[in-house]
């Protein structure tokens, strides 16, 4: 077979109406036109599909005397002061300090978030109560609900509460299991585990909380690995959630400073917006690039969104 | 009990932040509300109002060309590179991987403001087509560009529902294909007829989510039209307006009741599509 696939000139003799000869002379043949194509095809796509994040980093290296002028992929005198000017901040408030915001509620969103699923997880797959059923159906029912029906009630909740201007609205939601597919990605997961080791655990006379400590825990360690990746990584590329809540360009975190950026100096500065998007983007990169199997493995088996 | 307890931090968000809030915002949509004083009940004026607005009717117009024509290519698109990479057994991993990174990012501000580069005029998406004797002058400023433009960053978005396919051919029993095969059927004859049925949930499921989310796009949509729905009201999504009418107007009711119609109109689109889903999603061992 091999020998037939590195030689495309040599034709095959093929006597259509042979059956004997028909199906060890045809599989070849077929596989082997298209594994050219393929390649091909594949090499082209993934061309396509990363070239926009190869054009941003090549253009957050060029100059700004280059935009307009030099249409070329590559800059022509490659430079960091994009990079430079940008870490100097805007509106008074320097870069770094956006980034920390973004940190700050990045880890918060992973801390409720892996807390608050995986008790709800456990309560779902592990504990029979007076209506489960119906509230695991009302859990399943908020995968598909629009936010916009919760965003100005929510707004109204926390202007109340006196928390305008504070992390505490981008938080309380993660601590409150409000992302129902962190509960169903964990729920999916607790189910596949075996009984036998909680029934075990029970006969020793574990309760529950010993049992979710230090049984169910440890073994979903996946799942919470996954989980994390995504609270951290939706909560880092979030808009409305800070444009919502956050006035002070103090406590903005990257999405709202990429905004300022975009809307102050797009025109004048081209290179510097792209050049702080990247930088936003990196960590994201960063993650994908280190924890792409779990990523992608949670989204293949749970048909979790991107 | 001991399953209320474990319970209880999601109890108090479903209470507090879904379940509240949904009956709060079904109130509010009957009211006039601007935040300050206290909510004014109106009745069905908020509806009336929105029947005779023009801007609504085009944010409507704009989120259902994006989600129905939008959708479909998108879905389309995962699917073929789904079944391309299927078709090897071996090293498709970093294509999954490298397909999918743009799900990840693709609705961040980010993204956005990349997008906005490469759309602009001079940017390489203009300076390529200029090669090929096109010339449209940048897509920014050209409100009939706007669109495709947006449905190309969701179309470049198809390495999640791409991922999911993916594991549903997986799960596809070769026999299938090669029965077919010795009944004499042609590639197309066995998409139709085995790849097709055999992965109807899947598609059902992401029709389904991926049709929601799309109704929900808004970061891209802001950023890419500036805030303001521009140009020529262009980026005037519904969630746009419906964020412009809450937050910048201060029309809480108004907006409320936005809300609650897109809630119904996402609803009849999910039923519809259970309901035909009888006739064409199969599921292994149904008897159709």
């Amino acid at each position: 077979m091999t020998t037939i696939e590195s030689n495309p000139a040599v034709p095959v003799p093929v006597n259509p109406d042979d059956p004997t000869m028909r199906a060890p002379r045809r599989r070849p043949m077929r596989r082997h036109i298209p594994t050219a194509i393929w390649i091909i095809g594949i090499v082209a796509l993934t061309a396509i599909v990363l070239y926009p994040l190869l054009w941003m980093v090549s253009a957050s290296l060029k100059p700004n005397s280059e935009f307009g002028s030099n249409q070329g992929f590559l800059p022509e005198n490659p430079t960091f002061d994009n990079f430079v000017k940008v870490m100097q901040g805007i509106a008074g408030i320097p870069t770094w300090k956006f980034f920390l915001n973004s940190l700050l509620l990045g880890v918060g969103a992973v801390i409720g978030t892996v807390i608050s699923s995986s008790m709800a997880a456990y309560a779902f797959s592990r504990i029979n109560f007076r209506g489960s059923k119906i509230l695991f159906a009302a859990m399943i029912g908020t995968l598909l609900l629009p936010f916009h029906v919760l965003i100005i009630p929510q707004y109204i909740i926390f202007r109340n509460l006196g928390l305008i201007d504070t992390f505490w609205p981008l938080l309380a939601g993660k601590f409150l299991a409000t992302e129902a597919f962190f509960v169903f990605l964990m729920v999916q997961f607790i189910r596949n585990l075996p009984r036998e080791l909680d029934e075990a655990a029970r006969i020793d006379g574990c309760g529950h909380a010993r049992i979710f400590f230090s049984i169910t825990l440890p073994l979903i360690k996946p799942a919470i690995i996954t989980s994390s990746i995504f609270a951290f990584i939706w909560s880092w590329n979030d808009f409305l959630g800070p444009l919502l809540y956050l006035n002070s360009p103090d406590k903005y975190p990257l999405p709202l400073a990429l905004r300022i950026f975009n809307d102050q100096t797009s025109t004048s500065d081209y290179g510097a917006t792209i050049a702080i998007s990247v930088l936003a983007l990196l960590p994201v990169m960063l993650f994908f690039v280190i924890f792409q199997r779990f990523l992608v493995d949670g989204v293949a088996t749970q048909g979790l969104k991107g | 009990m001991a399953g209320y307890v474990f319970l209880s931090p999601w109890l108090l968000g479903f209470i507090g932040l879904t379940l509240g809030p949904m009956v709060a915002s079904l109130y509010l949509a009957f009211t006039d509300y601007n935040l300050f004083t206290a909510p004014e009940w109106t009745g069905l004026e908020n509806l009336t109002r929105m029947a005779g607005d023009e801007k609504f009717w085009s944010s409507v117009r704009i989120t259902l060309v994006y989600v129905l024509v939008g959708t479909p290519i998108k879905l389309a698109a995962a699917l073929g590179v789904a079944m391309l990479l299927n078709y090897k057994a071996r090293g498709t991993g970093f294509f999954r991987s490298a397909f999918y990174a743009p799900s990840l990012i693709g609705a961040s501000v980010s993204i956005a403001i990349v997008w906005r580069a490469m759309f602009s005029t001079d940017g390489p998406v203009d300076g390529t087509l200029n090669l090929f004797g096109i010339n449209l002058g940048g897509w920014i400023g050209n409100p009939s560009l706007i669109m495709p433009m947006m449905i190309l960053l969701a179309i470049w978005q198809f390495g999640a529902p791409m991922v999911i396919f993916l594991a549903g051919l997986k799960g596809v029993p070769a026999e299938l294909y090669e029965a077919a095969s010795v009944d004499g059927a042609r590639a197309w004859r066995k998409f139709l007829s085995v790849t097709v049925p055999m992965l109807s949930p899947v598609i059902f499921f992401n029709l389904l989510l991926e049709m929601i989310n799309a109704f929900q796009v808004f970061a891209s949509a802001y950023i890419i039209g500036s805030g303001t729905g521009g140009p020529g009201g262009a980026t005037n999504f519904y969630t746009v307006y419906l964020y412009t009418r809450a937050f910048a107007n201060n029309q809480m009711g108004y907006a409320s009741a936005m809300a609650w119609v897109l809630l119904l109109a996402v609803g009849v689109l999910a039923f519809i599509l259970f309901r035909t889903s009888r006739s064409w999603v199969h599921y292994a061992g149904d008897s159709k």
